[in-house]
């Protein structure tokens, strides 16, 4: 394929920028593309967001619904993350079933809420054992130009933060609003040629070796991460970027979600 | 939001949403607002949000697909789970099967397949928001996505619904009068009037149908009036910064 010579030659050149300490955008290895975030885009939805990380641009649908619990939490409400890589999205996506990095993103972006106990799921207990709220968060991919996963992440929280929970339509009661108590913030750096670089656009991640994710909470605590790639990373890599991915969270959340 | 049979769809000439029965929703259309696909389309009608996206001439997979002497021509239509009343379970149904079918076959007459043998040409829309109409909006959205990936074409393909409510003939019915209405009759067509899809189900007489098909084509005039308009409006902007760039990336690539 075309894709894999020129990935070859980008490679090389992405390389050369590395040894001069640059990336093709200019960016710093921690510097974030510019992040602009849209809540309430979807009026079906009972909250959304639609987040645009440098080109990449990802939309989260929330939406809460009755249902069973699971037999052993029979007091607590239901996540259910699930994401859609559509292929319109990119030429690597194809149309089928969810693919293992479908599966991988959908799963930490849910760890994130869920590890974070960003959500109350006590409080959205309707009737013990029978009847509790189950919330669906959906992230669907519209354009992959790199890093969906922080952007997925992002738009995962600000589209619960803005989630109604839809009481009156049931006849459960009053509307409320989800109750969202943290929120957790995932970056994502990538390793290449021996450096490490923050917000990886698709160039970056094409010749990537590996990735690390590490979601902080609003307490600076570390409530999930994820080294997806086949490669080492060193122990000392591996501090640096949990120490930055401390200190970006706290800026996207002040930025962005702090209400 | 039940509501029953005998609910009035028109007061004194208007309807539901205000509109006059020959009146269009809103419509809102951006072009090339994807980067990694080869065109793209944002398309708003009323309620309606959906993007569609167009790759190709690119090779055929699986390879047993391609054609010695055209292009072939794929549409998925995919509605997002949160893009309507109740979450829909992700992926592919029936419906939405057979809607990616009569969309395909809308457009793929006005493509210019023979140009490019061995080769396909996908066209994905995407569903962000449903309110009736969905087919037609993906229609209308891929059609300029089509023409912005520079795929060649006959012409532009344009389409519309005409729908019966209180026994009148109404223009591009919105949700309400989709459900509890009498007949939804979606069509798409080239600009010189030329039939590319038509469904019907409802319950039309023969002369409600060929009035139906009037309406319905005259919202198709005017939607082809508003593709024609994003288009130009896309393409006759100088200096056009962003493709500046990439060309100069690429030519960063070629000289290491």
């Amino acid at each position: 394929m075309s894709d894999d010579v020129l990935s070859e030659i980008k490679k090389d050149y992405l390389y050369h920028l590395v040894l001069k300490g640059e990336r093709t955008s200019g960016r710093s290895f921690d510097q974030y593309r510019e992040i602009s975030l849209e809540t309430d885009v979807i009026k079906k939805a009972d909250g959304s967001a639609l987040v645009k990380l440098g080109k990449t641009q990802v939309m989260v649908g929330v939406k809460i619904q009755p249902g069973e619990p699971y037999p052993d939490t029979p007091n607590t409400g239901v996540i259910i993350t699930n994401a859609e890589l559509v292929p319109l999205a990119s030429p690597c996506f194809e149309p089928g079933p969810p693919t293992e990095y479908g599966i991988e993103l959908a799963r930490l972006v849910d760890r994130g809420i869920r590890e974070s106990k960003s959500l109350d799921l006590e409080a959205l207990c309707i009737e013990p054992g029978k009847n509790v709220w189950i919330v669906f968060i959906d992230v669907h991919i519209l354009d992959d130009c790199g890093n969906i996963m922080d952007a997925s992440s992002l738009g995962a929280i600000a589209a619960l933060m803005t989630a109604t929970v839809p009481a009156e339509q049931y006849n459960l009661g009053e509307d409320f609003p989800l109750p969202v108590r943290d929120i957790p913030v995932a970056t994502t750096a990538t390793e290449f040629g021996g450096v490490f670089m923050f917000d990886p656009d698709s160039d970056e991640e094409s010749v990537a070796d590996t990735k690390l994710t590490v979601i902080t909470t609003s307490d600076g605590a570390i409530c999930g991460m994820q080294k997806s790639g086949a490669n080492a990373m060193s122990q000392d890599h591996i501090h640096r970027i949990v120490d930055i991915s401390c200190e970006k969270g706290m800026e996207i959340r002040e930025k962005f979600l702090d209400v | 939001m039940r509501m029953n049979g005998d609910i009035s769809f028109l007061k004194d000439g208007f309807r539901l949403d205000g509109r006059r029965p020959d009146e269009l929703r809103p419509i809102k259309i951006e072009v090339g607002v994807l980067s990694r696909a080869d065109g793209s389309c944002y398309l708003e009608m009323g309620n309606n949000k959906v993007m569609a996206a167009v790759y190709g001439p690119r090779e055929v997979h699986p390879r047993h697909l391609q054609e010695v002497t055209r292009a072939i021509v794929r549409f998925r239509y995919n509605m997002a789970s949160f893009s309507v009343e109740e979450r829909k379970r992700p992926g592919p149904d029936r419906r939405s099967h057979e809607v990616s079918k009569v969309s395909r076959e809308a457009l793929a007459p006005v493509i210019q397949t023979s140009y490019f043998p061995r080769s396909v040409i996908d066209i994905f829309v995407e569903v962000l928001q449903a309110d009736a109409g969905t087919r037609t909006a993906g229609i209308n959205a891929a059609s300029v996505a089509l023409a912005d990936a520079g795929i060649p074409m006959k012409s532009m393909i344009s389409a519309c619904a005409a729908g019966k409510v209180d026994g009148q003939i109404v223009m591009d019915p919105m949700k309400l009068e989709d459900n509890f209405g009498d007949a939804d009759m979606p069509i798409a067509m080239t600009p010189s009037g030329e039939i590319t899809l038509l469904q019907m189900d409802g319950n039309l007489t023969i002369r409600e149908m060929k009035e139906g098909l009037d309406v319905a084509k005259r919202g198709c005039q005017q939607i082809y009036e508003l593709q024609k308009a994003a288009l130009i409006e896309r393409y006759s902007r100088m200096g056009d910064l962003e493709r500046c760039k990439n060309a100069e990336s690429t030519q960063g690539i070629q000289v290491i």
